[in-house]
């Protein structure tokens, strides 16, 4: 089922949560809304499941105009962030909800509920943990439930909400990899919402990044990583590094320390650099001239951060250099170098 | 000097004394006092004395009163539970320091106002009396007292429960597909019924012993509208303190039973609900 977002707002008082936006979700997409807390992203997600109402727009699954759909006859699949799940009910009784909740004709036989319960705690691997109480669940294994609860009303469009927020990061890997399969399989459209860029990097054919209540930018994540639309974009979705300045002769200088930039555009005053674009060497070069002097290490993971400070910086830096390099150079705390960029980034100065 | 195993928080022996101390002095001092009074009585004047008819005929009215208020109150203080707990209007917080008046109210006030509303001229009595509907000094006033005088039980107990109850639970339900009707049957109220019956308990409880609001517009027909607590203050007054004794001490027991009851029943709601942990 696609989902298609017409010119959307919404207004919660005097605060704009939403300003006009248009969104078109194809059939079996699983879409990430990635923006920080109070980008609207979660007004969003409520406004597509029917629990707000927009102020204007519309809101269409497939030919369907759902605008004024209640949220019981839109057949979506919503998994709140603290999962929300009955607490009083066994986990059986949880995912049995959506169909016991049917009007008399519509209800499936006991004996059905069951089997279609059962396949489904099979499918989340909780078939063992029918009979208990949601508080004697781990966070994950809650999780899981209200997967399946929502599954199991068979919608054609999940929606979650900060859906691995509350989990420690091992679970959050495993449950992410397990939701990709779950989406492969029963082939529905997903929206989720996350302020987590790597979270939605890694799950979403298309990454929705929002601020201030508009969408700053629609793509894959790979080109969303590689051509962002605009700073935000840049800054949100990795650590960043910025070198502001004044630009001379074909050199943005800051004291004395400086990065050559082939610009006619003599108005460029700063450049944006991720950590893993800088290389650190014991001399500077005709690229940039960047004295900086180490300030801590961990040689942690497939890289080495490195956390650099300098005069003139406005903020600490980091750069990723490779094992090999660290090995090499043999960076400790206090000891000085030169940074060479191999890639900066310029966004133009009126984008936010 | 013998090792004690050590208490991390601290003033356990402090406050358990001083707590003791006062539950002596107020609440068991009285009881035992009261039980030395029934010592001057036999066991067959004992009984005697608790089923005289006129008493039995008190009995039934306090308690079908009771039941009526405390029924009332489950219905009506779960409403205002409600309204307060889910809603935000203009006057929100007026109506909500209003619901406790009925405990700041001197109950012989509530009583006088009462019988003044409702008696036959009274502002609402006279409305109703066309109806053929008496409220005053009849087991409807009784009832209607009982009800004013323990409605903030059940607010106040079911209140924070409701608003503890995350409004999530309710859009799970609706997303889900559920009825609204569905979605609080099997959702909200499973969630609150801790509270409504702890509520509507202790507000049976209080009823069976209101004294000062009931007798103004009880009427205080005897077989009638006669309560138990006007029982208690007539054998007082007949200088039979053995007799008013007798009755106290059923009326306590009752009571006390009462609420064990309920504190048992909540206990193992909770500890369901909270699967295993307290």
């Amino acid at each position: 089922m696609s989902i298609t977002v017409s010119d959307v707002s919404r207004r919660f008082g005097s605060t704009t949560a939403l300003q006009p936006l248009s969104l078109e979700i194809k059939n079996g997409e699983m879409v990430g809304l990635l923006g920080p807390s109070g980008s609207g992203k979660t007004t969003l997600l409520r406004i597509i499941a029917g629990l707000e109402m927009p102020d204007s727009g519309s809101i269409h699954f497939g030919e369907r105009d759902v605008t004024h759909v209640h949220v019981r006859k839109r057949r979506v699949g919503f998994v709140f962030q603290h999962y929300a799940l009955f607490r009083h009910m066994s986990v059986f009784e949880n995912v049995a909800f959506g169909l016991r909740a049917r009007p008399a004709g519509e209800r499936p036989s006991n004996a059905e509920i069951r089997d279609r319960v059962q396949h489904l705690l099979e499918r989340v691997r909780l078939d063992t943990l029918a009979k208990r109480l949601p508080a004697q669940l781990s966070g994950g294994q809650q999780q899981r439930v209200a997967l399946a609860r929502a599954l199991a009303v068979e919608p054609e469009v999940l929606l979650l909400d900060e859906p691995f927020g509350a989990l420690d990061a091992r679970v959050r890997l495993e449950l992410r990899r397990w939701l990709r399969h779950l989406h492969e399989e029963f082939n529905f459209t997903s929206v989720f919402v996350t302020h987590d860029q790597e979270e939605a990097l890694e799950l979403s054919d298309r990454v929705v990044v929002m601020s201030n209540g508009k969408i700053e930018q629609i793509d894959t994540p790979q080109s969303l990583y590689r051509a962002p639309a605009n700073r935000f974009v840049f800054s949100f979705l990795g650590e960043t590094n910025r070198f502001g300045g004044e630009y001379h002769n074909g050199r943005l200088q800051q004291g004395e320390a400086w990065i050559a930039l082939e610009t006619s555009d003599s108005a460029a005053d700063e450049v944006l650099l991720r950590p893993h674009e800088l290389m650190l060497t014991t001399a500077p070069d005709a690229r940039a001239h960047l004295p900086v002097t180490v300030d801590a290490v961990s040689p942690v993971g497939s890289d080495v951060r490195v956390e650099l400070t300098a005069e003139w910086m406005d903020t600490p830096w980091l750069a990723s250099i490779t094992h090999h390099d660290f090995d090499r150079l043999q960076p400790q705390r206090g000891s000085d170098f030169y940074l060479i960029p191999s890639r900066y980034h310029r966004f133009a100065p009126d984008s936010a | 000097m013998r090792a004690r195993p050590a208490r991390v928080l601290p003033g356990f022996s402090l406050s358990l004394g001083v707590t003791l101390l006062f539950v002596s002095l107020i609440l068991l001092l009285p009881m035992t006092s009261l039980i030395g009074q029934l010592s001057s009585l036999s066991w067959s004047q004992y009984w005697a004395a608790i089923t005289d008819p006129r008493l039995i005929a008190s009995y039934r009215v306090t308690i079908g009163a009771a039941l009526a208020a405390s029924l009332f109150n489950a219905l009506f203080g779960l409403l205002m539970a409600w309204v307060l707990a889910r809603y935000t209007f203009p006057g929100k917080r007026i109506l909500d320091a209003l619901m406790d008046l009925p405990f700041a109210l001197p109950t012989a006030v509530a009583g006088i106002t009462l019988a003044t509303l409702y008696s036959r001229n009274g502002a609402v009595g006279s409305l109703l009396e066309p109806l053929g509907i008496e409220v005053a000094y009849t087991w409807l006033g009784i009832a209607l007292a009982m009800a004013f005088t323990s409605v903030p039980f059940v607010v106040r107990t079911v209140q924070p429960v409701l608003e503890d109850l995350p409004a999530q639970a309710d859009e799970a339900a609706l997303t889900l597909g559920a009825s609204n009707i569905y979605a609080f049957r099997r959702v909200i109220l499973p969630h609150i019924w801790p509270a409504v019956v702890t509520g509507t308990g202790l507000s049976f409880a209080r009823s069976l012993g209101e004294f000062g609001a009931v007798i103004f517009i009880a009427g205080n027909m005897p077989y009638r509208t006669e309560v138990v607590s006007l029982m208690m203050a007539t054998r007082l007054e007949e200088y039979d303190y053995a007799g008013a004794a007798a009755i106290a001490s059923l009326v306590m027991l009752v009571s006390l039973l009462l609420l064990l009851a309920i504190n048992l029943w909540q206990g193992r709601f909770y500890r369901r609900l909270h699967g295993g942990r307290h």
